[in-house]
């Protein structure tokens, strides 16, 4: 085994070890590294983003107005979402593909490693940048953060206070973050694969991740072009928004959503690619139809190019309209349908056992189950009509974007901290951490479709009595939710303090490049590369 | 396993291409804002009338459609309405609620405005026809809302409309309402960035 652990700061013992300390981290261009901090910043914020919502549900506890203003009750919803997406779920996505990409794919590693560091660095501005206006407005600057939602929907947006112009800045660095993120996956993926590694013999992750690239390189462009139209409407008198001027504010909604919907798929299909790799593994049977999955990967991501306007069904779209998006939408649960059909077939008739990872994965396959069927039950025109700007959304897509995401996420890194860090993480409290979460996320948004079907709109700090109960129920479930992610944080901080060692490979039926390395692996590894036959 | 040397690639070209896919998105968004108003315009989705609102409207140089187009066999009702937006001190209303035409028909109609401020105020008005499917059908050979209006301190003037319902327009239409939102034009930027500023 080699010395050096990167995943605790030790000393490099190959080149690149011109600085130690926190110069090193500013100046490292090694992928693991990297990684590392993609991981640890996402964290970190997934528990800024928690804290923003546990005050809101703290908030929606009961009836009327006890804890805020509704103006701070607005900026606390917006930019939770802004970062649970931006700042928590994507940069854990890219810190995947940092540590495991090149370790999967037998690279050396990621291709453009100088773009790879500037990609994270301008993380932590933009975070700041999001927030900053809560703190300024403490001293009496400004009024506070961004108070539109995440969707920024003009022409609230166009006269909101300065938060905007802050939340738009700082869209415009994540923006420029990951199409770097992205432009470096690419490259790595096309030209740095091992010899022999052909295209369709590639990890499913690393298909995964590839659709999610060309989405991000052909979406978020529009995201900052529909904000930058925002920013000028705001300061320098142009109209894109503006009725009077003859803008159209619905044409923001249209570029918004033209990002906004492949963005879900954009969050989901790295996990996607990593779900077979964890069912194979504790099925100890091969992935079920690879072939399918690709292809249904792809299909995923072109049609998600094509149904954005499912979000505004309500905007008063003409009656043609209405129907391509309805049944573009509901075409986009076939492919999907697909993955789930392999999911359970990979499982089938395996050797299976529960250890967290698969836990997760299992529990990751229930739910955003729930989140595809209710779906479609929104896709329906005539339906979303009582639906739209319900609790029944938010459930929603919850259970699409916690669910799916967050907890596709945390399969991947139950199921790759043992390859991280050499030590094992503890069995227990995973398990512990896994029931507490299903259970108390259950708890939290369950009780939201039925508070949706019964008329309760959502973005509102106060409620009609008779949602009392399951408002109540909701929070107690989020408070659960939120302590018991504590958990997480210190079985990862115990893992990479010490622990049992891990072998190589660390689990019993786990195939791949990235086994074939010690755990952890060198901090260079596969310079010379594997020959796949 | 088998084990080689990596071999040295380089990136450059492959980076060029998406850095162009990446310019391309961008400017897709700035392209998408005419392209969505030729597709309103074209189709009355989002109910943009077929005549462009702005002066000298695609569709002034028709000539009124002849007396045997007239489609005598069905009356549509036209219902009028009209809002003044914030930030302007007029006041609007249609001379007559709704009038029932025949199709290819050429009808006359006016909107009273007053400016209740003691300075004279430039307006703009935006038409919009629901339902969207009618709009394309919803000619206007003069309309008020092709130009910016003026209007003196306390002055009030009628202000005219005159327009056809095409024959083409679909038999399951029977009801046309055709609304207006007057704008304020030079006030505009000022009261917003007031508001922004007053909170
Ligand atoms: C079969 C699959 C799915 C279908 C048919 C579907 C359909 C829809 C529809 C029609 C809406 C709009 C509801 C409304 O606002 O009235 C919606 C909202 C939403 N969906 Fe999905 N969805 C699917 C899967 C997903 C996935 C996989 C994700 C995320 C990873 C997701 C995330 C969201 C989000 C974030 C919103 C709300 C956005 C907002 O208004 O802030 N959905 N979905
Ligand atoms: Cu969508």
């Amino acid at each position: 085994m080699n010395t050096a652990t990167t995943a605790n700061g030790h000393a490099d013992p190959h080149g690149e070890g011109h600085y130690s300390g926190p110069l090193r981290w500013l100046t490292t261009t090694n992928h693991k590294d990297i990684g590392t901090m993609y991981l640890t910043f996402s964290l970190i914020m997934f528990f800024v983003g928690g804290a923003m919502i546990l005050a809101v549900r703290a908030e929606l506890f009961s009836p009327g107005l006890q804890l805020m203003q509704p103006e701070f009750f607005n900026q606390l919803i917006g930019v939770h979402a802004l970062v649970m997406i931006f700042a928590a779920l994507m940069p854990a996505a890219t810190g995947f593909a940092n540590w495991m990409l090149p370790l999967m794919i037998g690279a050396p590693d990621m291709a453009l490693p100088r773009l790879n560091n500037w990609g994270f660095w301008l993380l932590p501005p933009a975070a700041l940048l999001l927030t900053m206006p809560f703190f300024l407005a403490l001293f009496g600057i400004g009024d506070g953060a961004l108070a539109t939602g995440w969707t920024f929907y003009a022409p609230l947006s166009v006269q909101g206070g300065m938060g905007v112009d802050f939340a738009i800045l700082a869209v415009h660095i994540l923006g420029i973050s990951s199409i770097m993120g992205s432009i470096n996956v690419i490259v790595t993926i096309f030209n740095m694969r091992a010899p022999g590694m052909t295209l369709m013999k590639m990890p499913l992750f690393a298909w995964g991740w590839l659709i999610t690239a060309f989405l991000l390189l052909a979406t978020l462009p529009v995201l900052a072009g529909a904000v930058t139209m925002l920013l000028t409407d705001r300061h320098f008198g142009t109209q894109f928004f503006d009725a009077a001027g003859g803008g159209d504010p619905i044409l923001f909604q249209h570029l918004f959503w033209f990002f906004g919907h492949p963005e879900v798929y954009i969050l989901l299909l790295p996990v996607w690619g990593l779900m077979p790799h964890v069912l194979a593994t504790f099925s100890r049977k091969p992935t079920y139809g690879y072939k399918a999955q690709v292809y249904s990967f792809i299909v995923i991501g072109v049609l998600s190019l094509v149904v954005w306007a499912h979000h505004f069904f309500t905007a008063g779209l003409p009656v043609p309209a209405l129907i391509y998006f309805m049944f573009s939408t509901m075409a986009i649960s076939i492919p999907l349908a697909v993955l789930f059909f392999c999911w359970i077939a990979t499982m089938w008739k395996g050797a299976m056992t529960f250890e967290t990872p698969m836990l997760f994965a299992v529990g990751f396959i229930v739910l955003f189950g729930i989140a595809g069927l209710t779906g479609l039950i929104l896709a329906d025109v005539a339906a979303d009509a009582q639906y739209h700007h319900s609790y029944f959304v938010v459930a929603h897509f919850h259970y699409a974007l916690f669910a799916g995401g967050i907890m596709g996420v945390m399969t991947g890194v139950y199921y790759w901290l043992p390859k991280w860090t050499g030590h094992m993480y503890s069995e227990k409290l995973g398990k512990l951490h896994f029931w507490l979460t299903v259970v108390s996320f259950n708890l939290t948004f369950m009780p939201q479709f039925f508070l949706g079907l019964a008329g309760m709109p959502r973005r509102i700090p106060d409620y009609a009595l008779q949602f009392a109960e399951f408002n109540a129920i909701s929070t107690v479930g989020a408070m659960i939710l939120g302590f018991s992610q504590l958990l997480f944080a210190w079985n990862i901080w115990s893992c990479i303090r010490g622990g049992e060692k891990a072998e190589p490979r660390v689990w019993e039926g786990a195939e791949g490049l990235e086994w074939e390395l010690s755990s952890p692996p060198p901090h260079h590894s596969w310079e010379i590369q594997p020959v796949i036959k | 396993m088998e084990q080689v040397q990596p071999t040295p690639r380089n990136h450059s070209r492959l980076v060029v291409k998406l850095l162009l896919l990446v310019a391309g998105a961008f400017l897709f968004a700035f392209a998408l804002v005419p392209l969505y108003n030729v597709l309103c315009e074209v189709t009355g989705f989002n109910g943009k009338t077929s005549a462009g609102f702005a002066s000298g409207g695609l569709k002034t140089e028709l000539a009124p459609a002849p007396a045997s187009r007239v489609d005598t066999g069905r009356l549509i009702r036209i219902e009028f309405t009209g809002t003044v937006m914030p930030g302007l001190p007029w006041e609007m209303r249609p001379l007559k609620v709704s009038m029932d035409v025949h199709p290819g028909e050429l009808q006359q109609i006016s909107y009273l405005v007053r400016n209740t401020a003691n300075r004279a105020i430039t307006g703009q008005a935006v038409p919009s026809v629901t339902p969207g499917q009618a709009a394309q059908h919803f000619e206007k050979i003069e309309c008020f809302c092709f130009d910016q209006q003026t209007l003196a301190a306390g002055e009030a003037q009628e202000m005219p409309l005159a327009f056809i319902v095409s024959p083409e327009v679909g038999r399951d239409i029977t009801h046309i309402t055709l609304s207006y939102a007057f704008f304020s034009i030079e006030g505009q930027r000022q009261t917003l960035s007031a508001t922004a500023e007053a909170r």
